[in-house]
């Protein structure tokens, strides 16, 4: 399929650029507000074309292990769910993060804990870049704000996944999941052939021919030592992805006084209330969050010596903050505004926590 | 003459299959796993398929196979081995794909994975071994521990009202249409080796088919868990085991075989075993 531009559900291009971008398989089960990724799938019938396998799991804890599966043979291999799926999943992950396997994962955030609502939240902050699961890990976590980066980061997320062998995490949530907005589709990656599966997962269990020995594909070591070594390595792995992979979009940062810092949809929202701002004559400005693991810690240390205020808005009770505070050193006014249990806050509300919190 | 005289190519009669590597297996004296490991191996090796054969491993007390299998191995969280094995498969449907599970993580952590696994009708092959106790953790109760059977986590013996009764899943998994073939076997005398290699092999050679899942469960003692010697631990086994886990094919060919009646897939009453 060629370039296009069409109107579609962030949903919707996750799934179409899992087709776009030669992802062999997505293993998943049915959860709001996510479920049209598995649904477009399955009615684009990929494996006609591409020879995508698209399988619906019996549950989220089998979904992700078919993830372990099938990307341990060195195949793009993804799935998506929602907060109490993710949760579910998270053995999984820790798992994934430990046997070094590149994989991709989407989490449309809604409200918790618990059950919750179906709405939109971003209450797996911790969750996502605090590990979830047990062990000292990390999963590279990028943060859509927009369709067009629904779909746009998939792509960016193969090429993290294998270039670290390491699991990427999309972290969404349910407005960006349903909402329909303009989106640029791209030409067609195709699959990788067998040769090329090969160079990009030498590691990969794909049958041991006779001049190789046989690839092991596990998170287990029972002596200590060497486990230490293991995760010595994975560490210096996870500092090599905070020095060159970090990314941020700094919107009327050179002249502000105050700075929203915010990622996805709270980030389009913040956009808004800067443009309010602006109208009034406060120099506003707004660092959006594009991957929250890595951290921009640099940039928000910088920004720290520059700005009178910083206000973190995340439909959270405050999750994000903290990582903020750190990075500041805790040197200027910074402050969490944020609505939860599904509740999406107005551009309007944000700009007045702004003028209460921080610019007084 | 000294007995090295004798060791020459043309006297040989048996040799270990290149297939299995030359680690020193973990497994106690007396245990299944290792001939449950060789005959696999052995399989592999006849069939000509170890470049294109993938294995599962479990958490449990095979967690480790894949040091002592020579071919592409993935070790899987507790339970989850059909799962994994169900993408290995659909990813690389060229490929042969087993799993090698104990009770525990196949009928207790991770039932909901094999039964649709088995519903799916995936076609690979899952083994099974049920010793009637988690060996791997010190011998602790598992479901298909027996009704009087005293385990670590049950000093008195399993009570059903306690603990409800001993779950033969392969009897379960033999009701669904997605498996092709399911029988239990046991690798205790040399004849049942040469029997639960010839289920092996016939799972092994299923996978050709793709007419679903092929399940061997291999009944095995574990005399350390069961505070047994190697011979008793087998005698104990026969009397005890074999009663509530009859031995036999139950499904062939994707149907149920004649003698397997309903009175013999539920058995209603299990027996309780009071010796131990």
């Amino acid at each position: 399929m060629a370039k296009e531009l069409k109107l579609m559900k962030g949903n919707e291009a996750i799934a179409r650029a899992m087709i776009a971008s030669g992802t062999d398989g997505y293993f998943g089960y049915p959860i709001t507000p996510q479920s049209e990724v598995m649904e477009t799938l399955m009615a684009e019938k990929p494996w006609e074309t591409t020879g995508m396998v698209v399988l619906q799991a019996e549950s989220e804890l089998a979904s992700i292990n078919m993830v372990y599966g099938g990307a341990a043979t060195g195949k793009k291999v993804a799935t998506s769910s929602s907060s109490p799926g993710i949760s579910l999943m998270q053995e999984g992950l820790t798992y994934l993060a430990g046997a070094e396997i590149p994989c991709v994962i989407m989490n449309a955030m809604r409200g918790g804990p618990g059950l919750g609502t179906i709405q939109p939240a971003q209450s797996d902050y911790f969750q996502s870049v605090k590990g979830g699961g047990h062990g000292d890990y990390q999963l590279y976590t990028i943060a859509p704000s927009s369709v067009q980066e629904m779909y746009d980061f998939v792509f960016d997320a193969w090429d993290i996944a294998f270039k670290y062998r390491n699991p990427v995490l999309i972290l969404t949530d349910g407005a960006i999941g349903q909402c329909m907005e303009k989106c640029y589709t791209r030409d067609f990656i195709p699959r990788w052939t067998e040769e090329e599966r090969r160079q990009h997962a030498p590691w990969g269990t794909w049958g041991k021919p006779a001049n190789r020995s046989h690839n092991i594909i596990t998170s287990l070591e029972l002596e200590s030592s060497r486990q230490e070594v293991f995760n010595q390595k994975l560490q210096a792995k996870y500092r090599e992805m905070e020095e060159k992979e970090v990314r941020f979009e700094a919107l009327n940062c050179e002249d502000a006084d105050y700075i929203f810092v915010a990622y996805g949809t709270s980030a389009r929202i913040c956009m808004k209330s800067m443009e309010l701002a602006r109208a009034k004559g406060l120099k506003v400005g707004l660092l959006r969050l594009i991957t929250l693991y890595p951290f921009p810690k640099k940039q928000i240390a910088e920004l720290a010596k520059k700005v009178k205020g910083m206000l973190c808005v995340e439909m959270s009770a405050g999750q994000m903050i903290e990582d903020v505070k750190l990075a500041a050193n805790c040197s200027i006014p910074i402050e969490h505004y944020g609505r939860f249990g599904g509740i999406i806050p107005s551009p309007e509300e944000v700009l007045e926590a702004m003028e209460k919190e921080i610019v007084k | 003459m000294a007995n090295l005289d004798i060791v020459k190519p043309e006297n040989l009669v048996y040799t270990k299959t290149k297939v299995l590597t030359d680690n020193v297996m973990h497994y106690c004296p007396g245990c299944g796993h290792g001939t449950a490991h060789r005959i696999i191996a052995e399989v592999i090796d006849e069939m000509g398929i170890q470049d294109k054969t993938i294995g599962v491993s479990p958490v449990g007390c095979s967690v480790l196979a894949y040091n002592y299998f020579d071919v592409d191995f993935q070790e899987a969280a507790h339970g989850r081995a059909p799962a994994v094995a169900t993408a290995i498969k659909r990813l690389n449907p060229d490929c042969f794909v087993f799993t090698y599970q104990g009770d525990g993580d196949l009928a207790a952590i991770g039932t909901a994975e094999t039964i649709h696994a088995a519903n799916r009708g995936e076609n690979i092959t899952m083994v099974f071994i049920n010793n009637g106790i988690y060996g791997m953790t010190g011998g602790q109760m598992a479901p298909t521990t027996l009704v009087g059977m005293k385990s670590a986590t049950t000093p008195y013996g399993r009570r059903v009202d306690l603990n409800g009764y001993p779950l033969r899943i392969t009897e379960l998994l033999a009701t669904l249409p997605g498996t092709y073939y399911v029988t239990r076997q046991s690798v205790h005398t040399p004849a049942n080796v040469r029997k639960a290699k010839a289920a092996i092999r016939k799972a092994f050679e299923n996978q050709k088919l793709q007419k679903g899942l092929s399940f061997v469960e291999i009944c095995s003692s574990c005399n350390s868990g069961w505070k047994m010697t190697p011979v008793q631990a087998n005698k104990w086994m026969e009397e005890n085991m074999f009663p509530n886990y009859p031995l036999g094919d139950i499904k062939v060919d994707g149907k149920l075989c004649e003698n397997i009646t309903a009175d013999r897939l539920v058995l209603d009453h299990p027996l309780t075993v009071v010796n131990k």
